[in-house]
């Protein structure tokens, strides 16, 4: 078991290398200027110039400056964006509004997502159940723009049940709204699995043993087809929490949420390969880690795929 | 915690004397299909008392599980169900849902058929069955627990603390079915419904689990109702039989009257169908009395057989013996084996597996050679890499005169030589591609060997449609428009479409009802008289080979541990594996049954001791 952690986690480094490495050549790769485009309409001098590009060490070859950014990151010294901000600053700032974004929405998907799916799935053709899908399907065929701006318009502005947009305050009640847009999708597609999955264990020879042995439907239900109908929702959601963390660009857009893919967006417009490329490796770092979480439950739901050695 | 009984049959209050615990009268079930009430079981009749074990028989679509699912209502919402279901006179059918959860697991006990997917994976086996005591009586979790234990006990389990801690893919076949046994007794039912409790297990893992069913029924006093296909293990169990054909119980009686004078017409071709092992072909001349046999190698003496009968019976053993020893075999080999060994190749992680070592055996031209062994003994590795299917390890392995031990994998040597070998797989559903007509499956290999083009093609595949006795009309059809017996046919006409040499047949009857396996095995064996082609046959099933082959070679864990004429084989067995091997299957004649039970007990008091 703590072989299997430990294993796990030194796979951690050659997939970090690689993003990292490919992140950042991709930022180097972009077509521009980064200094000149910091100035706007007015160039500076020469001599500017020249002496920001040897700040950033932009003058270097490309391997120069990957080293050097390797170098700084394992002395946890992150460097200063080209406003003289330093990174490990912004990292600490947008990082904490995005994780709480992604765990609300992670919580509303989950909870939602698993409950409704299970109640469809036991009532397999009724109308719940169809309805469920054919809203579980406009869900997923509406793009998250269209949906962010409807909602934000509707219950925001008209209802005013909730702020239209998040700004620097940031609580768990204003990032309610943005949370729902976000996990709406994903809802979605972890209903549509919950059912399958609950639809083919009501099936399974074992259910009915359990019926056999006297036990109520519910009991059925919640002890036997429950724990096993969650395996493969859990890896989905799993996999998702990563896509809600770097994915919510969007989204975060919309409701004005000074988070990671705001930030990210903003660097990648001013070829600012560092701050990019920080980001982009703590949420390397936060898939990795989804995906070991994910194998542990794993193995936790389902006996048969306990590690042993 | 008074409802606890003790296994003494003397202090378990019997419920009413005399009077049946079940009463079944006038039963139907219908299942509902596209609108329509199609009927699964009609105005069935019968009852079952304490002590008593009722066999309802008949093959698959006869409606057996679905009736005896209906007695506890576990059948799918699309089904209806009529009539009357008394337990102990209390009406069943009909009674609102918390009294039938009252009965359920606590009055009446199901066994399922498959104990690996009848328990649940996710939780121990202990759990499973402190859940269903715990449900039943209010008793704590400890004493809960103790009861689990002793009831693992009880069905014999070697280790039951182990067991209690298992996950179910954590023990074997045969105890999972124990550990299923232990929960479905745990509360001491009146009623045990068994369906077809042994069918998925290996024959001597059968053996004892219906030595325990035996033990229980004499300890516990319960009424058990045995639903199955396999007239040996009724022949073993029964004490009164139903026979079952499409809904209706054609025939009932005690299991004398059913197996020596049965009326129906039915009964009598269900029983002609059974491949008995000993019986052989369709020479009377060559019946083995295996049990004499066993007798003779084990020095047994049976208490159930007189003395000078036995003594009779093993001498014409030995005389048949000596007459069978003259023909010998003739020609250049058509599969060779010489001190094979075969691996599955590593995976990733996984480490190459030998699943066979040390293996030798040579088939003739016209012979063939039956490979028996339960599951995990390696038979169907060796049918593959006769084909180049699996890469052989060690050893040298030649198939039609060339050396394929050193062939590439799917290199040209291997191709060649598969024109000359033909397969016919285990599940003629999955084995056939679902989307092609059949007559294009059958024309596949002549195809793509090049052996045929065009019209010649099509007259090939009718020529083998004809051969195989399907219709020729049939060759447009898809599978899944043909029974599995016809689809079987299909993948035997294919197997011979470029006139093999050796045919490997890996377990080609086992997945068909017993009527339809007698009528595929008789066709396979006139092929095989007319076309005169070399044929490795993998079975589990020790009858089926006792009918068809020349040779026998028994297997177990890799190794071919014996290996004979099908006469050296049953008629004197040295190894004490093959022995237990032929002491395990159930003969469907109850007389014959017991004195081959008494055999079994003996082998296995001398092979402990």
């Amino acid at each position: 078991m703590i072989q299997f952690v430990l294993r796990r986690l030194l796979q951690v480094i050659p997939v970090f290398l690689g993003t990292t490495l490919l992140v950042y050549f991709m930022v180097f790769a972009l077509p521009g200027d980064p200094i000149r485009a910091l100035f706007g309409d007015r160039p500076p001098s020469e001599a500017v110039i020249a002496q920001l590009r040897q700040q950033y060490n932009l003058d270097e070859p490309f391997w120069v400056q990957y080293g050097l950014f390797l170098k700084n990151l394992f002395t946890f010294n992150l460097g200063v964006d080209f406003t003289g901000q330093p990174i490990a600053d912004t990292l600490a700032r947008v990082f904490p509004v995005t994780a709480m974004l992604a765990i609300e929405a992670l919580i509303i998907q989950g909870v939602f997502g698993i409950a409704f799916g299970l109640v469809a799935g036991l009532r397999k053709g009724g109308f719940f159940d169809s309805t469920v899908l054919v809203l579980s399907l406009v869900v997923i065929a509406i793009p998250t723009f269209v949906l962010g701006f409807a909602l934000q318009l509707l219950i925001g502005v008209q209802l005013g049940w909730a702020k239209p947009t998040v700004g620097s305050n940031v609580t768990w009640g204003s990032l309610l709204l943005p949370a729902v847009v976000l996990g709406l999708v994903s809802f979605a597609y972890v209903l549509r699995l919950t059912r399958a999955s609950v639809i083919e264990n009501m099936n399974a020879d074992y259910v009915r043993t359990a019926t056999a042995k006297g036990l109520a439907r519910r009991q059925v239900v919640m002890t036997h087809v429950l724990r096993n109908s969650l395996i493969p929702v859990i890896t989905y959601l799993g996999a998702s929490l990563g896509a809600l963390m770097g994915g919510a660009i969007v989204t975060e857009a919309i409701f004005n949420v000074p988070g990671v893919g705001q930030k990210l967006y903003q660097a990648i417009l001013r070829s600012e390969g560092p701050t990019v490329v920080a980001i982009v490796s703590v949420l390397v770092l936060v898939f990795v880690l989804a995906n070991l979480l994910v194998d542990l439950l794993y193995a936790w739901l389902d006996p048969r795929i306990r590690y042993e050695n | 915690m008074t409802d606890f009984i003790t296994l003494d049959p003397a202090v378990t209050p019997a419920p009413e004397k005399n009077g049946p615990v079940l009463e079944v009268r006038g039963l139907s079930v219908d299942f509902g299909v596209d609108k329509k009430w199609v009927p699964a079981a009609i105005g069935l009749n019968y009852e079952v008392r304490a002590g008593e074990v009722l066999a309802i028989v008949g093959e698959s679509g006869s409606g057996k599980s679905a009736s005896s699912m209906a007695l506890l209502g576990l059948l799918p919402s699309n089904s209806r169900v009529s009539g009357s279901v008394k337990l102990a006179g209390q009406e069943l059918l009909g009674a609102n849902e918390a009294n039938i959860r009252a009965v359920r697991g606590k009055d009446v006990a199901v066994i399922f058929q498959e104990p690996m997917t009848a328990l649940n994976p996710v939780y121990t086996v202990g759990a499973q069955i402190v859940e269903t005591v715990r449900l039943h009586s209010e008793v704590s979790p400890d004493e809960a627990k103790q009861r689990a234990l002793r009831m693992l006990e009880l069905v014999e389990l070697p280790d039951p603390e182990k067991a209690f801690r298992s996950y179910p893919h954590q023990l074997s076949g045969g105890q999972r079915q124990r550990a299923m046994i232990a929960q479905s007794l745990s509360c001491d039912p009146k009623l045990l419904i068994a369906d077809e409790p042994t069918t998925a297990l290996d024959v001597t893992v059968q053996a004892e689990i219906l030595d325990l069913m035996r033990n229980l029924r004499n300890k516990l006093d319960s009424a058990i109702v045995l639903i199955t296909h396999d007239m040996g293990v009724v022949a073993d169990l029964a004490d009164r039989i139903a026979v079952m054909r499409r809904g209706v119980i054609v025939e009932t009686g005690t299991a004398a009257q059913i197996f020596h004078n049965p009326q129906h017409e039915y009964t009598k071709a269900l029983l002609a169908a059974v491949p008995h092992l000993g019986q052989g072909g369709a020479d009377p001349a060559a019946e083995v009395d295996v049990t004499a046999a066993l007798a003779a190698a084990t020095h047994a003496e049976l208490t159930s057989v007189p003395e000078e009968q036995l003594l009779r019976r093993e001498r014409e053993n030995a005389a048949a013996l000596a007459a069978a020893e003259a023909a010998r075999p003739q020609g250049q080999p058509v599969l060779e084996l010489t001190d094979v060994a075969i691996e599955y190749p590593k995976q990733g992680r996984v480490p190459a597996f030998r699943a066979v070592e040390g293996a030798n055996l040579v088939i003739y031209p016209g012979q063939v050679v039956g490979l028996v062994g339960e599951s995990g003994s390696g038979k169907t590795t060796i049918g593959r890499a006769a084909v180049g299917l699996l890469p052989v390890a060690a050893g040298t392995m030649k198939v039609v005169g060339q050396d394929i031990s050193a062939a590439k994998r799917n290199g040209r040597q291997l191709q060649e030589m598969r024109r000359h070998v033909g397969m016919v797989f285990q599940d003629p559903s999955s084995s056939l591609n679902p989307r092609l007509p059949i007559g294009e499956s059958i024309g596949e290999p002549m195809f793509l060997s090049g052996a045929a083009k065009g019209a010649e093609l099509q007259h090939r595949i009718e020529a083998l449609l004809d051969q195989v006795e399907l219709p020729r009309s049939y060759r447009n059809r898809y599978p899944h428009e043909l029974s599995g017996g016809q689809k079987q046919r299909v993948g035997i006409a294919r197997a011979l479409s470029l006139k093999p040499k050796l045919m490997v047949a890996d377990e080609p009857t086992s997945a068909l009802d017993v009527s339809v396996q007698a009528k595929v095995l008789d066709l396979f064996q006139n092929l095989q008289k007319e076309l005169g082609f070399a044929c490795l046959f993998v079975t589990h099933d020790l009858a089926v080979v006792d009918v068809l082959a020349d040779r026998i070679c028994v297997m177990q864990r890799g190794r071919i541990v014996e290996q004979g004429t099908r006469d050296q084989i049953l008629r004197n067995p040295q190894e004490p594996y093959t022995q237990r091997l032929l002491a395990a299957v159930p003969l469907p004649d109850p007389e014959k049954q017991r004195e081959r039970r008494e055999l079994r007990a003996q082998l296995l008091a001398a092979e402990s001791s």
